[in-house]
């Protein structure tokens, strides 16, 4: 894509401030994959999936003392078509995986995970059977909140943690649509 | 016909108009009465008794309270403590007893933060405090070493040099 034709000014391009333009007036400029990466960091649209405790405070999270709406990721949304970020909020059994990693793969690009508590991350106290060891075995993570269960300011803390990684990382360009980049 | 408009948009009128109350109440509130927490700029008071991350803490003297006793780790669910302890010697002194935790390591991602360890700890080496702000990118990050949970050293002026101390505690016997 042309970067040339949209670098119009000189600015700062970690804040949107309001830039004077050519003609004197105020504008806003900004290089269209960061305006692209600002879209996406602050419509983070949530995938319900709370498989244990942890999707308590993941939906306290979204309630009016904390908020997430803040954040403009209050949209938790049932269909994997429609969702940007799938936060996996508990113990993820070796019967739930192949469907996690299907949903994971019905999602659109870009996606990211978000591992919700020691369970989803690593297990936790479950170091058994049936229990798969981190979701990272099934589908690539992107924050890690540790915590049993964390509670809704840490799993903001994390989401906060997300948004700068789409700020500053290769998923806030406009043509990178591959996962893979991600490593 | 205009009945069926009234009927329209009567309903809509009303229930818009209760959301502009709510949303000029809103504007209006006083602070006090707002319920939420504008979490990254104010943080909300945690519980006197909230367990998050682990501290190694220090006597007033410096030295580390964890004589590397392995308990904590013994009496932890998760399994996620390990300890590797070492000799004191009268050259390289880090804790009052006999001997000191070489190593030690938690990792973050299996810890429930149940504070069992800090139960069974006999020196009360180990602390779970209220910093909350634990996510992080990378799986490797989550393995947290000594160096990052001990807390800093005290301040020089409130410091006493590292005396000869009891076995079990931060008595001191005789001063340097």
């Amino acid at each position: 894509m042309s970067r040339r034709t949209v670098e119009i000014g000189a600015h700062d391009s970690s804040v949107a401030a309001p830039v004077l333009g050519p003609v004197g007036q105020v504008c806003q400029l900004a290089r269209l994959d960061e305006l692209v990466s600002w879209a996406r960091r602050n419509s983070l649209w949530p995938l319900t999936f709370g498989l244990a405790c942890c999707a308590i405070e993941m939906m306290a999270s979204a309630a009016s003392r904390f908020d997430l709406a803040r954040f403009g990721a209050e949209v938790f949304r049932a269909s994997p078509r429609q969702a940007d970020v799938m936060i996996v909020a508990g113990r993820v059994s070796t019967k739930i995986g192949p469907v996690l990693r299907q949903i994971y793969d019905q999602m659109p690009n870009p996606k990211w995970v978000i591992a919700m508590g020691a369970c989803a991350s690593s297990g936790g106290v479950y170091n058994n059977y049936a229990i798969i060891q981190g979701v990272d075995q099934i589908v690539p993570v992107d924050v890690y909140v540790p915590g049993c269960p964390p509670s809704p300011d840490a799993l903001i803390y994390g989401i906060i943690k997300l948004q700068e990684q789409i700020r500053t990382g290769p998923s806030g360009r406009l043509l990178d649509l591959s996962p893979t980049l991600r490593a | 016909m205009p009945s069926t408009l009234r009927d329209t948009f009567e309903p809509i009128a009303r229930g818009m108009a209760l959301t502009l109350k709510h949303y000029v109440g809103m504007l209006v509130a006083r602070k006090q009465n707002l319920v939420t927490v504008q979490y990254p700029e104010e943080r909300r008071e945690q519980f006197a008794r909230t367990r998050w991350r682990h501290y190694l803490t220090r006597y007033e003297n410096g030295l580390e309270k964890c004589i590397g006793c392995s308990l904590c780790a013994g009496a932890c669910p998760a399994r996620c403590i390990y300890v590797d302890a070492s000799e004191n010697t009268d050259a390289e002194r880090y804790s009052p007893g006999e001997r000191y935790a070489r190593r030690y390591e938690i990792n973050m991602l299996r810890c429930i933060f149940c504070g069992y360890c800090q139960e069974a700890c006999p020196t009360g080496a180990i602390a779970l405090r209220k910093d909350f702000e634990l996510a992080d990118h990378e799986r490797r990050d989550f393995l947290y070493t000594k160096e990052m949970l001990l807390e800093p050293m005290p301040p020089r002026s409130g410091r006493k040099a590292p005396a000869v101390t009891s076995r079990s505690g931060p008595e001191v016997i005789a001063a340097p």
